[in-house]
C-alpha cells in the first residue's frame, strides 16, 4: 500500500469515526425526545412543547443546562474514581458503535463507501464485551460517590448486568448457530430472505428482556429506582458527569436496539420490497430505489424497536430486587439453555 | 478468617419521593433486608391544636382544612359535627346531603391521589397521570361548589357555606356517568398484572387481631377484614339514608388494602349519585341566628343585620360549657375532634385524633423482615398524610 492510498483509507476512516460518533449522540439525544413525546401521549399529556416547534429544541437546551451546571465531587468522595466513572460508563458504550453496520455499502464520487467503521470477524463478541465494561462505570460512581444510596445503586446493577449477560448471550449463540459467523454484516447478509426472528422467536423474546435488563430500563430500573433509591448509583453527580451517564444510557439503549435490529430484524434490508413501492401508480419509476437495502431501513427498525421499550415503561410496575434474580437464573437462563438445545436439534436433523 | 458484616444505617427522607411528604425513616438494613424501621415525625408540625385556642369556633373550620389537606371537606365535616352535638344544632337535610356529596367528592380525590402515588412507587407511572386527570375534574366541581379548589372549608358549624348550583349537579352528574370506566381503565393496567401482584400480594400483612391492637382505621383497618366504617356504625350527616357497602380484605396485606381502597371508589361514586338525585330542597345552613350568618343581601340593607353579621364574625358565638367526642370516617380512617368548652367563644383544648398518626405506627411493624422496596409499598398501602401525621 502506498503511502497516498495509506493517507486516503485513514482518512475515511476517521471521518467514518466522526460520522458515526456524530450519528450516535445526535440520536441518544433525540432518543429523550421521543421517549418524552411518546410517554407523554401514552400518558395523556404531550411532552415537551415549549422550546422549538413542538418541542424539538427541547434536547439541545438539556445539554446547554447541563453544560453550564456546577460541578460538584462531594468532599468525601473518591476523587480519581469519581472522576472516571462516568467515561467508564460512556466510553465503551460510544466504542461498540464500530462494528454496526448502519447500511450497505455506497458509491460517492467514485468511490465505494462502507456505512460501517469496521467489519469484525467477532463483531457480536466485541459488543458483548464492551456492553459488560460499561457495568464498571456504574460500579465505580457507586462506590467512589460514599454515599449509601448510590453504593446500593452500583450493588443492584453489577448484579443485574452480570445475571443478565448470561441470557443475553445465550439467546444470541442461538442464532450465532443459524448464521455460523460472528460479523454483524455477514448476519445481516444472511437474512436478504427471511429475517432472523422467523427462526427464532424465543431468543428474540428474551434476547428483548435481557436487553432491557442491561439497560437498567423499567420494569427493571432497580440500579435507579427513583422511589427508593432516589437516583440510584449517579444520585451524587452533577452538570457534565452527570449527562455522561445519561448519554452511555442512551447510547447503550440505542445500541441495544441496534444489536437486535442487526442479529433478529433483517438489518438493513428493507421492511417493503422494491416491486411495492415500483407499483406506485405514476411515482413508482422515481420511487423504487426506497425498496432497496438502505440505511433509512435500519434506522426505521431501530425507533420501531425503541418504541417497545417505551412503551413497556409506560405499562408496567417495577419488579422486586429477589424477582429480577429469580426472573434471569430461574427462567430466563434455562428457557435459552432449551432453545439452544432444540435449535441444534433441528439443524443436525436437516442436515 | 470470619467475614465481619453489619448493618448499614439509612436516612431515608424528610426529602425522598416516595415517602409521601417530609416523612423521615430511619432504617437498618441487612443488604436489601430491613432490619428495623424507625419513623421520625414533627417536620410538618403547625401546632393546630394549640392555634385552635386562639380562634373562634367558626375560624377554627379553615385549621381543619390542613390536616389532610387531600380531603378538607371531611375534615371539615368532622369538626362540625362535633361543635354541633356540643351545641345541640339540628342541621337542615339539604345541608346534610350537601356534606355528603363534598365529602364524598373529596375521599374520591384522595383515594384518586393515593392510587396515583402508590402505583407510582412500585414504578406504574402511567397510572399516576391517569388519576391526576380525573382528580383535575374534581377540584374543578369544588371550584363550582365552593370556590376553593383545595382547602375548602366548605362545611360550617351549622351547615354549609352557600348552596349548590343547577350547573354543579349537571357537571357532578356528567363526571360521575364517567368514573366507573375510569376505575376500569386503572384496573387493566395493574389489577391483574403480575408484576403487581408480586409487589403487592404477601407484603406487610396485618392480621385481624392485630389490626384492631394497633388501633389502625379506615382502609388500612378493613383490609384485614374488620368490619368498621364510622358511617355505618356511627352514622353522621346524611349517610343513614343511603346505601352502601363496605368492601372488606382477607388476610391483611398491601394487595388487600388496595383493593378495599379500589372499592370505596366506587361506593363514593354510588353515595354522590344518590346524593344527587335525592336531595331535597330546601335551607342549606340552619335557621339559628346565634350561629348561622343572616343572608347577605339583607346585611347591605339594614343595620340591625349588619351588626349581627360583624358581631358573628368578629366575636363569634358561645358554646355551652362541656366536652364532647365525635368523628368522621375520613379517607385515611376515624378523624376523631375532642373539644373542651368553657362556655365563652373560644375552645379550652381542641385535641385531633388524626388517623395517619395512628397508621403510621404500624409501620415498623409491616416492613420488618421485608425488602427495601417493599418499604414504600407499604407506605403507600397505609395511606399517610403527613399533615395529618404531625397537624
Amino acid at each position: 500500500m502506498g503511502l497516498a492510498e495509506l493517507g486516503i483509507y485513514t482518512l475515511m476512516t476517521l471521518l467514518g469515526i466522526v460520522v458515526v460518533f456524530a450519528f450516535t449522540m445526535l440520536n441518544s439525544a433525540y432518543l429523550t425526545y421521543y421517549e418524552r413525546k411518546v410517554m407523554g401521549h401514552m400518558q395523556a399529556r404531550v411532552g415537551p412543547m415549549h422550546t422549538g416547534p413542538h418541542g424539538l429544541l427541547q434536547p439541545l437546551a438539556d445539554g446547554i443546562k447541563l453544560f453550564f451546571k456546577e460541578d460538584i465531587i462531594p468532599a468525601k468522595a473518591d476523587r480519581k474514581v469519581f472522576v472516571l466513572a462516568p467515561l467508564m460508563a460512556l466510553v465503551p458504550a460510544l466504542a461498540a458503535y464500530a462494528v454496526v453496520p448502519f447500511g450497505p455499502s455506497i458509491t460517492l464520487f467514485g468511490h465505494s463507501i462502507h456505512l460501517y467503521i469496521t467489519d469484525l470477524n467477532i463483531g457480536v463478541l466485541y459488543v458483548l464485551a464492551l456492553s459488560s465494561l460499561g457495568a464498571y462505570g456504574i460500579i465505580m460512581a457507586g462506590w467512589s460517590s460514599n454515599s449509601k444510596y448510590s453504593l446500593m445503586g452500583g450493588l443492584r446493577s453489577a448484579s443485574q448486568v452480570i445475571s443478565y449477560e448470561i441470557p443475553m448471550g445465550l439467546a444470541i449463540i442461538s442464532v450465532l448457530m443459524m448464521t455460523g459467523s460472528l460479523s454483524l454484516v455477514d448476519i445481516t447478509r444472511g437474512q436478504e430472505h427471511i429475517w432472523n426472528i422467523v427462526y427464532q422467536p424465543v431468543a428474540f423474546v428474551i434476547y428483548m428482556i435481557a436487553g432491557i435488563a442491561e439497560t437498567n430500563r423499567a420494569p427493571f430500573d432497580l440500579p435507579e429506582a427513583e422511589n427508593e433509591l432516589v437516583a440510584g448509583f449517579h444520585v451524587e453527580y452533577s452538570g457534565m458527569r452527570f449527562a455522561y451517564f445519561f448519554m452511555a444510557e442512551y447510547a447503550n439503549m440505542l445500541m441495544v436496539s441496534c444489536i437486535a435490529v442487526v442479529l433478529f430484524l433483517g438489518g438493513w434490508n428493507p421492511i417493503i420490497p422494491r416491486s411495492l413501492f415500483e407499483s406506485v401508480p405514476i411515482f413508482g419509476q422515481y420511487l423504487g430505489f426506497l425498496g432497496d437495502p438502505a440505511v433509512w431501513w435500519f434506522i426505521i427498525k431501530i425507533y420501531a424497536f425503541f418504541f417497545m421499550f417505551l412503551w413497556i415503561r409506560a405499562t408496567l410496575p417495577r419488579l422486586r430486587y429477589d424477582q429480577l434474580m429469580r426472573l434471569g437464573w430461574k427462567i430466563l437462563i434455562p428457557v435459552a439453555l432449551g432453545n439452544i438445545l432444540v435449535t441444534g436439534l433441528i439443524k443436525v436433523l436437516v442436515q | 478468617m470470619p467475614l465481619n458484616t453489619k448493618e448499614i444505617t439509612i436516612n431515608m427522607g424528610p426529602q425522598h419521593p416516595s415517602t409521601h411528604g417530609v416523612l423521615r425513616l430511619v432504617l437498618e438494613l441487612d443488604g436489601e433486608v430491613v432490619v428495623s424501621c424507625t419513623p421520625h415525625i414533627g417536620y410538618l408540625h403547625r401546632g393546630s391544636e394549640k392555634l385552635a385556642e386562639a380562634r373562634t369556633y367558626q375560624q377554627i373550620v379553615p385549621l381543619t382544612d390542613r390536616f389532610d389537606y387531600l380531603s378538607c371537606g371531611n375534615n371539615n365535616l368532622g369538626y362540625a359535627i362535633a361543635v354541633e352535638k356540643l351545641m345541640g344544632i339540628e342541621v337542615p337535610e339539604r345541608a346534610d346531603y350537601l356534606r355528603v356529596i363534598v365529602a364524598e367528592l373529596s375521599r374520591l380525590s384522595a383515594h384518586l391521589l393515593w392510587l396515583a402515588t402508590h402505583a407510582a412507587d412500585i414504578g406504574a407511572v402511567t397510572v399516576l397521570l391517569y388519576c391526576l386527570r380525573e382528580r383535575e375534574e374534581i377540584l374543578d366541581l369544588f371550584e363550582i361548589l365552593t370556590g376553593a379548589r383545595l382547602t375548602v372549608s366548605y362545611v360550617n358549624i351549622g351547615g354549609v357555606r352557600r348552596d349548590a348550583t343547577p350547573d354543579f349537579f349537571r357537571r357532578t352528574r356528567e363526571f360521575m356517568a364517567g368514573m366507573p370506566k375510569r376505575i376500569e381503565e386503572y384496573n387493566t393496567l395493574i389489577m391483574q398484572n403480575r408484576i403487581w401482584l408480586g409487589r403487592t400480594k404477601g407484603i406487610g400483612i396485618i392480621s385481624y387481631d392485630e389490626a384492631i391492637d394497633w388501633g389502625l382505621t379506615g382502609g388500612s383497618l378493613r383490609g384485614s377484614g374488620v368490619n368498621y366504617d364510622l358511617r355505618k356504625v356511627m352514622p353522621y350527616a346524611a349517610y343513614e339514608k343511603l346505601k352502601f357497602e363496605v368492601p372488606l380484605g382477607e388476610i391483611g396485606d398491601v394487595y388487600d388494602r388496595y383493593i378495599v381502597r379500589m372499592e370505596e371508589m366506587n361506593q363514593s361514586i354510588a353515595m354522590i349519585n344518590q346524593c344527587v338525585e335525592d336531595i331535597p330542597d330546601g335551607p342549606y345552613k340552619a335557621d339559628i341566628p346565634m350561629v348561622s350568618l343572616p343572608p347577605k343581601d339583607r346585611v347591605m340593607q339594614d343595620i340591625e343585620t349588619l351588626i349581627h353579621h360583624f358581631v358573628l364574625v368578629s366575636k363569634g358565638f358561645s358554646v355551652p360549657k362541656g366536652e364532647i367526642y365525635a368523628a368522621a370516617e375520613v379517607p385515611k380512617g376515624e378523624l376523631g375532634f375532642y373539644i373542651v368548652s368553657d362556655g365563652s367563644e373560644k375552645p379550652v383544648r381542641m385535641k385531633v385524633r388524626s388517623p395517619s398518626f395512628v397508621n403510621l405506627a404500624c409501620l415498623p411493624r409491616m416492613v420488618k423482615g421485608h425488602m427495601i422496596a417493599d418499604i414504600v409499598s407499604c407506605i403507600g398501602s397505609i395511606d399517610i398524610v403527613l399533615g395529618e401525621v404531625d397537624r
